[in-house]
């Protein structure tokens, strides 16, 4: 009964946020609707027992993720009601999406409930008095090896593509070389000049 | 949705009453002003005062991509520490061989680490 109310308040104000994000005038807005949009996922995670997922969506996406979208929006110069005016252009290939993901969804579903049985094999069973974490680490570094290693690389190119579009070269700074200043001793900085008196330098 | 959930659930109940005097603590203080300060708006109120001028151009400004790039690396790097966490909790039950593949998933980074360090994306002119 509690889970049930719980359930459906998340869904509510989850699904209330993601419309907002999309119809809210201001882009501020947006990025702070998403972030309680992120927060009700990770209620509805811990909902199902996805603890650790729920947690890391807290940390990662409202932590991060969310502050590097406001970056971006505080980074853009543009004018955003210009940007708007072609927004009805794009409806058809949004509803073309939208439509595919329905149909994934409705033939996932559906299958699952013409066939309970199916969705079984699929669930990994978390064994009695075995946290959520734990169940997690028990199967990701052995079992799916392979999929944490890509995950290893995709995050491996992600930070190389994220210097290569980002960094370039600027002439004319001074950086800083650590090294260096510190090992610079008093003979190469400071030199003693021997002036005659009333003859200046 | 699997039995046993329930004491689970009531762990998080401090949260939710965090949660909720939060939510009625926000809401008190937005509806009190409205009911108690007096309110008497004047277009002049918000005007630019006597020799003040009106604002130039729009709060938001282009500034540097690099803060973008170091957000990027942070994040980078807090998903790598969260995908240890589970790891730090299995490490005996999953012996060697858990220990070797986050290893390698460490070593791979750290090489992503040493590229950026080298290129000097963590300087700062």
């Amino acid at each position: 009964m509690l889970m049930a109310l719980a359930f459906y308040l998340f869904a509510a104000v989850l699904t209330v946020a993601a419309v907002m994000v999309i119809a809210a005038r201001n882009p501020v807005h947006s990025v702070l609707f998403l972030i309680l949009a992120f927060f009700n996922a990770a209620g509805l995670f811990v909902l199902l027992g996805a603890e650790f997922l729920a947690m890391t969506l807290v940390i990662v996406y409202v932590g991060a993720v969310a502050v590097l979208f406001l970056f971006v929006v505080m980074m853009l110069d543009i004018d955003f009601t210009e940007l708007r005016e072609g927004f009805l252009n794009y409806a058809p290939i949004g509803g073309l999406i939208g439509g595919v993901l329905l149909i994934e969804l409705v033939l996932f579903l559906g299958g699952m409930m013409v066939a309970p049985a199916s969705s079984a094999p699929r669930a990994s069973p978390v064994r009695e008095g075995v946290s959520n974490t734990q169940a997690l680490g028990e199967v990701i570094y052995t079992q799916y090896i392979f999929v944490f290693q890509a995950a290893g690389m995709i995050l491996l190119i992600a930070m190389i593509g994220a210097i290569v579009l980002t960094l370039r070269e600027r002439t004319g700074v001074r950086r800083q070389n650590v090294a260096a200043q510190v090992g610079r001793t008093r003979a190469q900085a400071v030199e003693n000049v021997d002036i005659k008196p009333g003859a200046g330098i | 949705m699997p039995s046993g959930l329930e004491p689970l659930l009531l762990e998080y109940l401090p949260i939710i009453l965090f949660l909720g005097i939060a939510i009625v603590l926000g809401g008190v203080l937005m509806v009190l002003p409205l009911i108690l300060a007096p309110s008497n708006p004047d277009p002049e109120k918000l005007s630019a005062y006597e020799c003040g001028f009106n604002a130039f151009e729009d709060a938001r400004m282009k500034f540097d991509v690099r803060f973008y790039l170091v957000g990027i690396l942070f994040i980078i790097f807090d998903l790598e520490v969260a995908l240890l966490i589970p790891w730090a909790i299995t490490l005996f039950p999953n012996g060697w061989f858990g220990f070797g593949s986050a290893m390698l998933f460490l070593g791979i980074l750290t090489v992503g680490f040493i590229y950026e360090w080298k290129k000097g994306a963590l300087e700062w002119e």
